[in-house]
């Protein structure tokens, strides 16, 4: 017992150093003087903080980056929403393909939901813009919100509802006072989560983006152009806010299944 | 019990958009892997000379070949990692979420940038190569490190670890403890318990995470062409570049529409053995 236990120990040890280490390496080098080269770092700086405030395409590519990841949340959740609920609760002639449909760009590779939806947008004569990029990432994230919103509704009281009709209130209503009220925290759950993936999405939108950049292909295209430490900074700051939206989301997550 | 307008506003706006903006595009991937180009336009003539091409050109079947070697890769040494890590958090009673949040956080930083940090950690003035250096194991910083598939292998993995560990997790919680518990009372050891129990049961989870690592692995284009350098070319960079500069798009999509095939191809596989032990471990 005692020795497993020891094993089990080292390997999760050494796995999460495995997790962390390209993390500590990008935040130590956010303040290192020389930049991304030489070991160990010295000559500490916040310098790439400072250069990083007057970037100005850096930050527009922030703001467009929330904005698409804002419409991204809406459009995922304005469909996934009546999705789940009809997987969850109506029949109809093809249901298995529309849920497998519906779920596959959880999986799929995101060179494929780019190009097929290129593929749709120029065959349209659609100017690629950051509303193709939010199409894009709106679709293909349906499938996060049909999976947090169906796992709230497994959870959710039915008895609920019926004792709601059975008192007179009309299905409607129904909807608004006792369904959507405890799929409150699942939305939360799925939006936060919805807005974080499309912040970090790259594959979709390398093929849908127009003259705009988003934040991933702005950084893309500088590290293509070669090493900037900049990059290590702003990643670090992304990843305090990251760390924040991911303790916020697991606390929802948890709490979501409420009887 | 739900009347006929409610069934209709929940099926039927995600059924027109998932139609237009999913079916519809797979639809036209399709069309374009039969058309070609001629003077640099895409012309609307079938054709099956695009998958002719992609059967017999020794190039395309050599980088497919490495993609699924890598991928393959990935997969297994992400199981090797992820397993036994879901393994080490089932049997714990304490701080069990605050070491599950510690799995998840690195999902939450940018892969561009993980995949980058990486980079700096290979590379020639590197920690890798520092360390290397400064024990005397080498005197030159070991250039294959960096811009090659053991560079891709090992940035995928770090990727995929995590979706690896969180479908097995969350089948290595649903064994009931009493079972664990069961084995050893009849003097199982820890090894043989988790042998004859814990991974019967936890199959349907690894079968889900194995899928998870090997068909994202498979579509990367990102790691090859950021850390991969010539050698680690993967088949959606040829994707990419026939999309781009090389301006073929028949070709592109007839990659494409293949590796969609694959894709749900594996999954329907994965979700059939899944299946399979799941009904066979109750």
């Amino acid at each position: 017992m005692h020795r497993r236990v020891g094993w089990l120990n080292v390997h999760a040890a050494l796995v999460f150093a495995f997790l962390y280490l390209p993390i500590i390496v990008l935040i130590v080098y956010s303040f290192n003087g020389e930049g991304v080269g030489g070991f160990p770092p010295h000559d500490w700086t916040l310098r790439w903080y400072r250069l990083l405030e007057e970037d100005d395409a850096l930050w527009s590519s922030v703001w467009n980056s929330a904005l698409v990841a804002f419409a991204a949340v809406i459009l995922s959740i304005l469909f996934g929403l009546p999705a789940a609920l009809a997987l969850d609760r109506t029949q109809f002639p093809g249901k298995a393909i529309f849920r497998r449909l519906v779920l596959l760009p959880l999986i799929l590779p995101g060179i494929i939901t780019g190009l097929s939806l290129l593929t749709l947008f120029v065959t349209a004569g659609m100017k690629l813009s950051l509303i193709t990029v939010a199409i894009g990432h709106g679709t293909a994230l349906i499938s996060v919100a049909v999976t947090e919103i169906s796992a709230g509704l497994q959870k959710f009281d039915r008895q609920q509802e019926e004792a709601s009709r059975d008192l007179g209130a009309g299905e409607w209503y129904t909807f608004r006072r006792v369904t959507l009220p405890n799929l409150k925290l699942s939305l939360a759950a799925a939006a936060l989560l919805i807005f974080t993936l499309s912040m970090d999405e790259i594959a979709v939108s390398f093929f849908l983006v127009g003259r705009e950049n988003t934040l991933p292909i702005e950084i893309w295209s500088r590290l293509r152009r070669g090493i900037t430490p900049e990059i290590n900074a702003v990643s670090t700051l992304i990843f305090v806010f990251s760390l924040l939206t991911i303790v916020l989301w697991y606390k929802l997550r948890r709490s979501a299944p409420h009887e | 019990m739900y009347s006929r307008s409610y069934r209709r506003v929940v099926t039927v706006p995600p059924l027109l958009w998932v139609t237009i903006f999913l079916l519809v595009p797979y639809a036209f991937l399709f069309c374009f892997s039969f058309w070609q180009v001629r003077s640099q336009n895409v012309v609307h003539e079938w054709t099956l000379s695009n998958y002719v091409e992609l059967i017999r050109s020794p190039v395309y079947v050599s980088v497919l070949l490495r993609s699924a070697r890598i991928a393959a890769s990935v997969t297994l040494l992400a199981l090797l990692l992820g397993v036994p890590l879901a393994y080490f958090l089932s049997v714990r009673a304490r701080a069990k979420n605050v070491l599950y949040l510690l799995v998840i956080v690195p999902l939450w930083v940018s892969y561009l940038v993980r995949a980058y940090a990486w980079k700096t950690i290979l590379g020639n003035t590197g920690i890798f190569n520092t360390l290397l250096q400064y024990f005397g194991i080498v005197h030159q910083p070991v250039e294959l490190l960096l811009y090659s598939p053991f560079a891709v292998v090992l940035t995928l993995t770090h990727i995929y670890t995590p979706f690896v560990f969180l479908p097995v997790y969350a089948s290595m919680e649903q064994i009931p403890k009493s079972l664990l518990e069961a084995s050893r009372d009849l003097g199982a050891s820890a090894t043989r318990t988790f042998w004859t129990i814990v991974f019967p049961l936890a199959l349907p989870g690894i079968f889900a995470g194995a899928t998870f690592a090997l068909v994202l692995s498979l579509g990367d284009f990102i790691a090859p062409l950021l850390i991969g350098g010539p050698g680690g070319i993967m088949i959606s960079n040829i994707v990419v570049s026939l999309f781009g500069a090389a301006y073929n798009w028949p070709l592109g999509s007839a990659i494409s529409f293949c590796m969609l095939l694959l894709v749900v191809g594996l999954i329907t596989g994965a979700e059939r053995l899944e299946k399979r032990f799941r009904d066979g471990g109750e």
